[in-house]
């Protein structure tokens, strides 16, 4: 983006024990975040995790208890308004005006952040295969639309970070797929993006995925380095009854993680373990195994591991 | 089949001009597990509000449990767990409180909520919480209250419409936990919408819909089995070239993103001519192949498949549209 170039940022978000209380509850503890220009980082965590007082205050609107933040060079606490002049924000719970029309919409958002050119409302239109609907209310429009339309409004005053809070909660899988393409487009333009999702295939389409428990980042790295660091061997259990088996798998003493997976178990065996030690187990207690066959770790058995 | 627990037939239902549900039918039965996917606005949750009487059918005939919706709504619903995709709980009560309204509005003669309660307390494991308010809660325990409150007068029929959307993988998993051994006494019927995949996968049958209709039914294998043949994994680099190779095959229909593989949708009887033709391409264009083999279908190419089938304007048109331009 011409603001990053002119910035000349390498580091787009920066936090130093970035820390925020509620009371006596401590919702992000001691943050350490270094994110360079041009990533797609993906941001983990079960519900209270502190993934969106995270992004609150990287947004500059929930001041940090502790610590300090710097976004696009701007220090979230002292020059929030610069912080939310350059970046964008798109929630779970899209703000669209309902019975105003796509365009109409975007024309407003524009007019919050000084974007007035026609010219930009069509080019965003056009560049989010919005223009077929623009003149639709948005009240008729499916949640794919206003999923797209929601980005638009975020995006409309070309910031150079983007925050994206679980925008695709509730999607069907092949709007989620467009709405990924649309980041990575976004991405290609040079927009850095933090997401949050729950969907574990999304974290995968990330380039550093950060995971955050109980306020604390537990790991922060590239998808592939993640899996690789995950110990132990993961093993696919095919076997009837799946649910009297995977009680059988988690009382085995070596195996450190066990769960549905599809129609299926999949299991973590510590070191020193093999199949042979599922194989016995299930056999001995008459559970019938239809394949026991090794998997590769997915970003589902990095989160298990560390927030299960 | 025996007796299904939910026998639908031919339901109507219209909003204004918008045909919501346009001739569905559907039957689960006792220790089945019916799980119906689909785009967003399909009819999957008209189809719930209907079964459970909080809508009224335009035209056609639907029981639960033998009682006819329309007719016996009352004996109909007393049948029924409904799990709405936003459930809604008395933040202000406890816990027990929530469960007593709860089994009181569903007809649980009163002797019996106590014991009840503390039995499905037990079983979604909020024992311990029962005097703490609901506000209080954290997402998953809320979540189980809210299983715990459609199961309290224990209906035979569980509706469940999207129950783990914006749920965490954890949470996701001990829902399903809770699910499953209600299937293994034999007598509850479930039907569950769902936008994972995965959890699709458990179920004994699945319901694809699309515009209002059911457009395709069956185990998972037998939906999976659909497109069997004709899905090719690609891995290498560097992806662009990947991409733009693939899409360029006059045999491939439809490249998708899998990880960090992409999944060719290959004409029927095609997948061995691609296989050799789109190797030597990516390597004179100078690319890498890794990985270039067909491969079973997973659920979700079923889903990308029936989504467009029926879509001219779906939404993976764009996303093809941005590959090309990028």
């Amino acid at each position: 983006m011409a603001l990053l170039m002119a910035n000349n940022l390498e580091t787009v978000i920066h936090t130093e024990n970035l820390t925020r209380r509620f009371g006596d509850f401590v919702a992000v503890d001691s943050l350490n975040l270094e994110v360079p220009a041009g990533q797609v980082l993906g941001y983990l965590g079960p519900n209270g995790s502190g993934k969106t007082t995270t992004i609150r205050m990287l947004l500059g609107l929930l001041h940090p208890s502790a610590g300090r933040a710097t976004v696009l060079g701007y220090d979230v606490a002292t020059q929030s308004e610069q912080v939310r002049a350059h970046t964008g924000y798109m929630s779970q719970k899209f703000a669209l005006y309902g019975e105003l029309t796509a365009r109409e919409n975007l024309i407003f958002y524009g007019g919050v952040y000084g974007v007035t050119a026609a010219a930009r409302i069509d080019e965003m239109l056009d560049s989010l295969g919005l223009h077929d609907v623009r003149n639709q209310r948005v009240a008729s429009l499916s949640t794919g639309w206003r999923q797209r339309l929601a980005l638009a409004t975020a995006i409309i005053h070309r910031p150079g970070l983007l925050f994206l809070d679980e925008p695709t909660s509730g999607v069907d899988p092949v709007a989620r797929r467009a709405f990924w393409e649309l980041i990575y487009e976004l991405s290609a333009q040079g927009i850095t993006i933090m997401v949050s999702t729950h969907y574990m295939d999304e974290a995968e389409y990330c380039t550093q995925v950060g995971i955050m428990r109980d306020g604390r980042l537990l790991a922060l790295d590239e998808p592939a380095r993640l899996k690789a660091a995950l110990p132990g061997q993961v093993w696919e259990i095919y076997a009837d009854p799946l649910l009297d088996a995977l009680e059988i798998v988690e009382q085995i003493p070596l195996v450190t993680r066990a769960g549905l997976a599809s129609d299926h178990l999949r299991a973590i065996v510590a070191e020193g373990g093999n199949a042979d030690l599922l194989h016995t187990a299930l056999a001995a207690q008459g559970v019938r195994i239809l394949a026991i066959t090794p998997g590769a770790p997915s970003m589902e058995d990095v989160f298990m591991a560390l927030s299960g | 089949m025996t007796t299904p627990l939910i026998d639908a037939f031919d339901l109507h239902k219209s909003f204004g001009a918008t045909r919501a549900v346009a001739g569905v039918s559907l039957r689960v039965a006792a220790g089945e597990i019916y799980g119906l996917v689909g785009p967003d606005g399909a009819g999957k949750t008209t189809v719930m509000r209907l079964l459970c009487g909080a809508l009224r059918l335009d035209d056609g005939f639907a029981e639960i449990g033998g009682c006819d919706v329309r007719r016996q709504v009352e004996r109909a619903r007393e049948q029924i767990g409904y799990l709405a995709q936003r459930f809604a709980l008395y933040e202000d009560l406890t816990v027990l409180e929530n469960l007593r309204f709860f089994a009181e509005t569903r007809g649980l003669p009163t002797q019996e909520w106590a014991s009840r309660s503390q039995e499905i307390l037990d079983f979604v494991g909020l024992a311990p919480f029962g005097d703490r308010r609901a506000g209080q809660l954290s997402g998953g325990m809320k979540q189980k209250l809210g299983l715990a409150s459609a199961l309290i007068h224990r209906p035979r029929v569980l509706l469940l419409d999207e129950p783990t959307t914006g749920v965490d993988p954890v949470t996701r998993q001990d829902f399903w936990r809770l699910i499953m051994p209600l299937l293994r006494s034999g007598d509850i019927a479930v039907l569950v919408s769902t936008p994972y995949m995965d959890e699709a996968m458990r179920c004994t049958r699945i319901g694809f819909m699309r515009g209002g209709h059911l457009i395709s039914e069956g185990t998972p294998a037998e939906l999976r089995h659909t497109l069997h043949g004709r899905i090719v994994e690609l891995a290498g680099a560097p992806a662009n070239l990947l991409v733009e190779q693939a899409q360029r095959d006059p045999a491939v229909e439809t490249v998708e993103r899998f990880g960090n593989r992409y999944h060719l949708r290959v004409v029927a009887g095609q997948t061995a001519a691609v296989v050799e033709r789109l190797h030597t391409q990516i390597v004179a264009a100078g690319g890498q192949v890794e990985l270039l083999r067909p491969i079973e279908p997973q659920l979700e190419d079923v889903f990308i498949a029936l989504a467009e089938s029926t879509a001219p304007d779906s939404s993976a048109d764009v996303a093809t549209r941005l590959y090309v331009t990028r």
